[in-house]
């Protein structure tokens, strides 16, 4: 690889590296007390205590899991249930309404309401994920199986598909990269999700870790975490496009 | 081979009682102006369209029928080729769905992939292909099931016009090789010309007049299909007198005699051919003093526009004979027109 070539590959890091350095400067200057405003170097720095205590690790595993359990089994129904949506006119015309007046309203919302039906347990944070996973992956199914060109069913039956293989043989991959779009947009807001959940009522995990920082008042640990939350979120989301590049070959 | 019979087909958005017989191996066209029903006509035949009426293969009824019970090869306008699978598993889609056995399969989509020359391409999506290799790939995957019939819904349309030009003889020969009974759609008179045993016309939903080619322009059925047909020399005229088996009918100052069978006529045509240009007054009926106003030079004709009266009449001549004339614009000239070969539209 040329040496310019190499400098354009990485030309996205340059922006990255001077927010970083800016961050540094300005907390040497000692325009704000440490306390509030901690130096990127002192963060890296409990963010290595952290790691080597563990402390990190037990509460990103904690979220890690949530995420993944609500988000595998919200996607897996959304998907199921959108396939079936998509097949049967009639399931989609029933459910159909029921859904877009559920699907406006956000995760957060059900908390109070999950609290008081099943209490404060690991099933609170996954059931939280699996809602605000299982509407939007059902709404991308189901518009991405509808929205595919009629005529191709009709081409598939004219060379001697029955309605059922031509669904599941043109319709559903031809869905897929809508079904992904869904997928994508939802792995971010899992992790979204998750954090405010545990501000708010679990006592382990990335987004209890920052309420505890901050009764401590440790600012350097937020500021960790939040960078934690931004890599996780977007790893989630570029193994999701990984994957959609490697199913979908000919998008 | 298989003989396709519509019967009264009907369809509540366009087809009135569309009654024809497309023979065993024929290649039949169906012309028609967009927006006239062939491609309702096509997918009524495919089973993918609602109709009413009785569609038979040999007799044997298709009504109640699913599409893929049909044994149709349908190559649509758009080709709709399935974007998510390579050029080859296109082609084995029908055999796929019909479950044959992966020998045949294999077997049969290879001797496609070499008759219509995509073994290289085998292994690319849609996407990557010009729009005459989707269309071979859309004609190779409708032939691949062998069907009984195979429809044709504008397949050059989508083709650069020189290519189509080369396309249409080759797509002649394969149809010819695979002795199917084909029906061909175009709104383009010049495929038509050059490829059709026979033709039908549609128009707006009615099968005006089926024929060969020939019969169809020395004697159209109506206005419509002189319209389509792009025939010179059609005009709105009056019968003034009408006598024995002939009548003297008018146009545009015009005085013409014209073979008459009665009933109400609407308009005259003349072939340019029919329509013989002299510098000397011919002493026959139907000759009139005109002016050569312009001439349009062809590959092996001309078209000359002689002004007669107020009429603009197109007279074709033999470039040799034309240029044997020497005539110059601006010139007197005489026209006659045999009585035989003025033809009245009703």
């Amino acid at each position: 690889m040329s040496y310019n070539k190499l400098i354009f590959r990485f030309s996205w890091l340059t922006p990255i590296i001077l927010l970083l350095l800016s961050w540094e400067i300005l907390a040497r200057l000692n325009i704000f007390p440490e306390y509030l405003f901690p130096s990127f170097t002192k963060t890296l720095l409990s963010g290595y205590i952290l790691i080597r205590d563990g402390v990190l690790w037990i509460n990103l595993l904690a979220s890690f899991v949530r995420v993944i359990a609500g988000f595998l089994i919200g996607s897996i129904m959304g998907i199921a249930l959108g396939i079936v949506m998509g097949y049967k006119d009639v399931v989609y015309r029933t459910l159909h309404p029921i859904f877009s007046l559920l699907m406006p309203i956000p995760a957060l919302g059900w908390l109070p309401l999950l609290i008081l039906w099943i209490g404060v347990n690991e099933a609170l944070p996954i059931l939280l994920v699996f809602i605000c996973s299982f509407f939007p992956v059902l709404y991308n199914t189901v518009s991405g199986i509808r929205s595919v060109d009629k005529r191709y069913v009709e081409m598939a039956r004219s060379l001697g598909a029955p309605f059922r293989k031509a669904f599941f043989d043109i319709v559903i991959p031809l869905a897929l990269s809508s079904v992904f779009t869904g997928l994508r947009l939802e792995a971010g807001m899992a992790w979204r999700t998750i954090v405010a959940a545990e501000m708010i009522a679990i006592p382990v995990g990335i987004g209890a870790l920052m309420i505890t920082s901050q009764y401590l008042m440790r600012v350097d640990v937020i500021m960790l975490c939040l960078g934690v939350l931004a890599l996780m979120t977007l790893t989630s989301e570029k193994l999701l496009m990984l994957m959609e590049n490697k199913i979908i070959k000919w998008g | 081979m298989t003989e396709i019979k519509l019967e009264d087909v009907s369809n509540k958005y366009i087809l009135k009682k569309v009654n024809l017989t497309i023979f065993s191996k024929e290649l039949f066209m169906l012309l028609g102006p967009s927006g006239a029903g062939k491609t309702t006509l096509l997918k009524a035949i495919a089973g993918l369209v609602n109709y009413e009426g009785r569609i038979l293969f040999d007799g044997e009824s298709m009504d109640n029928l699913p599409p893929e019970g049909r044994m149709v090869g349908y190559v649509p306008q758009e080709f709709i080729l399935f974007p998510h699978k390579t050029v080859e598993d296109n082609i084995a889609y029908g055999l796929r769905a019909r479950r044959l056995s992966s020998t045949t399969i294999l077997h049969r989509v290879e001797e496609l992939l070499d008759i219509f020359g995509l073994r290289n391409l085998r292994k690319r999506y849609p996407k990557d292909l010009s729009e005459g290799e989707r269309q071979r790939v859309a004609i190779a995957r409708a032939l691949a099931v062998q069907p009984r019939v195979l429809l044709l819904d504008e397949p050059l349309s989508n083709l650069d016009p020189r290519t189509s030009k080369y396309i249409r003889e080759w797509l002649k020969s394969i149809i010819r090789r695979f002795g199917i009974t084909t029906l061909w759609v175009t709104h383009d008179i010049g495929e038509v010309e050059e490829l059709g045993d026979r033709i039908g016309i549609l128009y707006n939903g009615v099968l005006e007049q089926v024929g060969r080619l020939r019969e169809i322009i020395s004697s159209p059925k109506t206005g419509n299909i002189v319209e389509l047909l792009g025939l010179h020399n059609i005009f709105e005229c009056e019968v003034v007198e009408a006598d024995g088996p002939f009548a003297e009918i008018e146009f545009q100052g015009i005085r013409l005699l014209a073979p008459y069978d009665g009933g109400k006529i609407k308009k005259v045509l003349v072939h340019p051919q029919d329509i013989v240009v002299s510098r000397e007054i011919m002493k026959t009926v139907n000759t009139f003093e005109g002016v050569l106003e312009e001439v349009d030079e062809k590959i092996s004709y001309v078209h000359l526009k002689i002004r007669v009266g107020e009429a603009i009449l197109v007279s074709e001549l033999p470039l040799d004979a034309y240029r044997l004339m020497n005539l110059r614009l601006r010139e007197k000239v005489f026209i006659n027109i045999r009585p035989r070969a003025v033809k009245l539209i009703p």
